[in-house]
């Protein structure tokens, strides 16, 4: 009756084992590091690189617990956090911009087990610091944007094509042409539609004007949002790896939200300016031309419109843009021959051809070059072209500082996004908070599960050891897969490993509850033991599954801290319902085990007293001692 | 050791009446508080800005509210959290303003009047996100007593499923309602402590159900009220022993878990302590209520099936 057989002895002991591996590297903790990675494909990580880092160090007295090289980075370790951010410091100004330099924190065992894939619980940003954004890319702007641009791009096919137009409006949402008649309208029609397939055009007559409406089609405008997500995201991807920091979290959480997480960052003002800025730069021409006088009295001419220059002066600015910085692909601070702070800028191929021309066609006029941040536009210089340009080659210097034309430069090689976006929520904790939340988490799981096991092992004695067993055991398990899974461990999520705690104990106590009724029904220890687990199994089966149900619902309609709690709440469920039934019943079968327990049995089956028998039998007859039927209720 | 031993079943259903007394009671009581003093909505679920400030000293409260007034920022709420050294301080949402902007003008400002003011959370919610948090609460509920009404109709009978869940709903609309007469903070984790009482407590009442099935089938004489009376009584120890560890793990957050989990395991107290007394009196009731007949559930047994909760 009460006996297991040998592979169920074994599962479980398979799963002691992993759990125990799996959960070791907890206790380990972890130490500060700088993370080394390259910004860009050209530099690697290599051994070369990292005896550079080596000597670096050794030569400013940084001592470093250890150092090594994976996955295309180098981390270094060290004793405290003064010296990692000594080191973090020496290092950003040793190795250059070619590299991201960040801090971090690495686990702290042993080698053989993070080669075996254990790793400690990844824990949330409530525990262990860091900023949580979420970010709305506002898509209406998005689409103002674009029709900003394909409004310069039709005016200029028009113009190409000599077809002349009367007018030219934009209105909610769509660009509306004016023809004076039918003819040259169907011209235009038929040009844009070879020219710009994701617009869809309408003919409406007013006013003796002959109208035709050009909007973006829903589907074109489907497909901008997902490339406009994906622009930003690679963007701010972009800007992360400018902040340093060690292992961000960058995604796409519906339609037109990117969750940002920066584990670790201190500085979150800075983390902010960084991801909420929205700098991208123009190169127009000036007009200077018209009256700037009547402009500042507020008649701005038609295409032009009213800015200021760095420095305060009003000027006039046409609205056509001629290059954007989507076309750069470098921006580095620097000095001009004037030994003026200036930002020197990269152009791509068809970049440096659009400015070799403009520069040509504009010898002696005013090109104004344009930082646009947050809708703020602002005309950082506006120099005379003195010749034509090639190469790609752009210096933008004027009345800055070098902080200010370091950001510059900053901003503008991270890219602009592409539609801009809104912080629609921000999670900020503290590394102290972090701790504390650590040690609040720890400490409530800690006493609540002292509480249960003393109050479980008073009141069914025995029993009450073997469920106080399983409970530890159920505990190891949950930690351990955990670990596996690499969920991420928040506060709520800790909560739930206490709860776990105080509602595992129900099975235990459905099953001790119905031995004991068995025992009373006046039926014998070991019937009573299999009828109580066969009879409680049912029950226990039946409530796990419906918090189940619960669990299943938090994570699926939760968010964030709510997530974390509702996935240890659902794998706490499951091992307890297997360490309950399934580990609780081993163990209860090794000791009370029909008379002759599990050991013995084995061996006198091969007919030879084992080593085994002879090492385990005193021990079993103590406790069988201790622990035999006295401490249940016997017949009544 | 033994607690609970009964030597004869205590005659629930015989209190039924006054049990309905007081869950009726309670309900409209809660409704009534729910309705007139409505919630204490956490920044979660309102939108908004919370920061959390730790000073080495005791804070002055009144400097940090003199800083907000010079910063032209009226309505916010400043108090103490947990120890008289940190602070809590509660934003409300002003449009046009970005609260990226404000948490960290309002940190400038404090770090101006004291140095040492040191930065622990910040929490920013736009309305839109709120909104969208309380309607994905609303839908977990949904979800939640959808689920479990269809788990115990399909183990059990639909009335098993109704009166789960109405036992179930009874507890949840009293935490609420404990929430709104004392204006506790209603946060997302309470909701989340909210849900999983839905499926814990969920769990009492399964546990008395499945000794009525049993008892059907063992007491064929028996009578619906005595059948009842006895499995509750039988589970008695159970109960009180779970929901004695589950309130002791509860306690020990309570004292060590910290503000954040406090209205969390506050939310879990009431829950348990009613979860006991609705699946007694409330689930019990209910089933009786509609008719719940031996029928119902031994026509089960007579499929051949003994394997009782095996694969569900």
């Amino acid at each position: 009756m009460n006996r297991y057989a040998l592979w169920k002895y074994l599962i479980i002991a398979v799963s002691l084992l992993l759990g125990l591996l799996y959960t070791l590297p907890n206790f380990y903790g972890e130490s500060p590091a700088v993370q080394i990675s390259p910004l860009r494909v050209s530099a690697i990580a290599d051994s070369t690189l990292l005896q550079r880092i080596e000597d670096a160090l050794k030569k400013a007295n940084l001592e470093t617990v250890g150092i090594l090289l994976e996955e295309g980075s180098i981390k270094v370790r060290f004793a405290d956090t003064d010296i990692q951010i000594k080191a973090k410091d020496l290092l950003e100004s040793t190795l250059g911009n070619e590299y991201i330099i960040a801090l971090n924190l690495l686990p702290n065992s042993p080698q053989w087990l993070t080669n075996l894939g254990a790793l400690p619980m990844y824990l949330g940003l409530d525990l262990r610091g860091g900023v949580h954004f979420m970010l709305a890319v506002d898509m209406e702007g998005a689409l103002e944007k674009s029709l900003d641009r394909y409004s310069a791009d039709i005016r200029s096919t028009l113009r190409e094509h000599k077809i002349p137009y009367a007018g030219f409006e934009k209105q909610d949402k769509k660009l509306i042409l004016k023809f004076r008649d039918t003819e040259s309208r169907a011209r235009a029609e038929a040009e844009l539609k070879s020219n710009f397939p994701d617009l869809g055009l309408n003919e409406k007559e007013a006013d003796n004007r002959y109208h035709l409406i050009a909007a973006i089609k829903p589907e074109a405008q489907i497909r901008m949002q997902d490339s406009a997500v994906m622009q930003n995201i690679t963007t701010l991807r972009n800007r992360v790896n400018e902040l340093g920091v060690a292992e961000p979290i960058i995604q796409k959480a519906g339609a037109d939200r990117v969750i940002v997480q920066l584990p670790g960052v201190q500085d979150t003002a800075k983390a902010k300016d960084i991801l909420g800025r929205t700098a991208t730069l123009e190169i127009r021409m000036v007009d200077d031309e018209h009256d700037l006088d009547a402009a500042i009295r507020g008649k701005i001419p038609f295409g032009t419109e009213l800015y200021e220059e760095r420095g305060g002066s009003p000027i006039l600015v046409k609205k056509q843009v001629l290059l954007t910085g989507e076309r750069i692909t470098d921006a580095q601070p620097g000095f001009d021959k004037d030994n003026q702070p200036a930002v020197h800028i990269n152009l791509d191929s068809n970049g440096s051809r659009i400015f070799k021309q403009l520069t040509r066609e504009n010898v002696g006029r005013r090109m104004a070059i344009l930082l646009i941040e947050k809708n703020q536009t602002e005309v950082v210089t506006a120099p005379v072209i003195r010749e034509e340009i090639g190469g790609g080659r752009v210096q933008i210097s004027g009345r800055m500082t070098s902080i200010e034309a370091r950001d510059v430069a900053l901003l503008l090689r991270a890219g602009a996004l592409a539609a801009p976006m809104d912080i629609i929520e921000e999670r900020t904790v503290g590394p102290s908070l972090g701790a504390d939340n650590i040690a609040r988490g720890f400490n409530s799981t800690l006493y609540g599960f002292l509480a249960v096991a003393i109050f479980i092992i008073v009141y069914y004695m025995a029993f009450g050891v073997i469920s106080v067993i399983a409970l530890s055991f159920n505990l190891l398990l949950l930690v351990g897969l955990l670990s596996i899974m690499q969920a991420t461990l928040t506060l709520p999520g800790m909560a739930a490993l206490a709860l776990t705690v105080g509602m595992a104990i129900d099975a235990n106590v459905l099953i001790n509850e119905r031995i004991r009724d068995e025992l009373r029904a006046g039926i014998s220890p070991q019937l009573a033991i299999h009828a109580g687990y066969e009879r409680a199994f049912g029950t226990i089966l039946d409530s796990n599954i419906t918090t189940l149900i619960a669990g299943i619902a938090l994570f699926a309609f939760g968010s964030g801290p709510v997530k974390g709690f509702a996935v240890v709440l659902c794998l706490g469920i499951l091992t307890s319902v297997f360490t309950a039934i399934f580990v609780s019943r081993g163990m209860v079968n090794l000791i009370y085990g029909s008379h002759a327990n599990w050991i013995t049995s084995q061996s006198e089956k091969s007919g030879y007293p084992s080593i085994a028998r002879q090492v385990a039998r005193p021990y079993l007859t103590m406790i069988m001692r201790l622990t035999k039927i006295p401490s249940m209720p016997r017949k009544n | 050791m033994e607690l609970f031993r009964f030597n004869r079943d205590i005659p629930f259903m015989s209190w039924r009446r006054q049990g309905a007394i007081i869950s009726i009671a309670t309900f409209i009581l809660s409704v009534f508080f729910i309705a007139t003093k409505g919630l204490n909505l956490g920044v979660d679920f309102t939108g908004g800005t919370v920061l959390e400030v730790g000073y080495s000293q005791t804070a002055d409260l009144g400097k940090i509210r003199s800083v907000l007034a010079d910063l032209e920022i009226s309505d916010a709420s400043v108090q103490n959290f947990g120890t008289s050294r940190e602070v809590l301080i509660r934003l409300p949402i002003k449009p046009g303003i970005s609260s990226a902007q404000l948490s960290e003008t309002v940190l400038g400002a404090l770090r101006q009047i004291d140095p040492s003011v040191e930065m622990r959370r910040v929490e920013f919610v736009g309305p839109q996100v709120g909104q969208e948090l309380l309607e994905n609460g609303a839908l977990a509920l949904l979800f939640v007593s959808l689920g479990i009404i269809a788990y115990l109709s399909i183990r059990f009978e639909w009335k098993f499923g109704i009166a789960g869940i109405i036992a179930n709903l009874h507890d949840v609309i009293i935490i609420v309602g404990f929430f709104a007469f004392f204006q506790w903070e209603f946060s997302l984790t309470v909701l989340a402590a909210v849900l999983a009482i839905l499926g814990y407590s969920v769990n009492e009442s399964v546990v008395i159900f499945d000794r009525i099935r049993e008892n059907f089938r063992k007491h064929r004489r028996a009578s619906i009220t005595q059948v009842i009376d006895n499995a509750i009584t039988q589970t008695m120890s159970r109960t009180i022993i779970t929901h004695g560890s589950t309130q002791m793990v509860v306690i020990a957050m309570l004292l060590f878990g910290g503000e954040v989990l406090y209205y969390f395991s506050l939310a879990l107290t009431i829950g348990i302590l009613f979860g006991i007394y609705s699946s007694i009196m409330v689930g019990s009731s209910i089933i009786m209520l509609l008719g719940v007949k031996r029928e119902d559930l031994v026509k089960l047994e007579k499929k051949p099936l003994e394997n009782d909760g095996a694969v569900v």
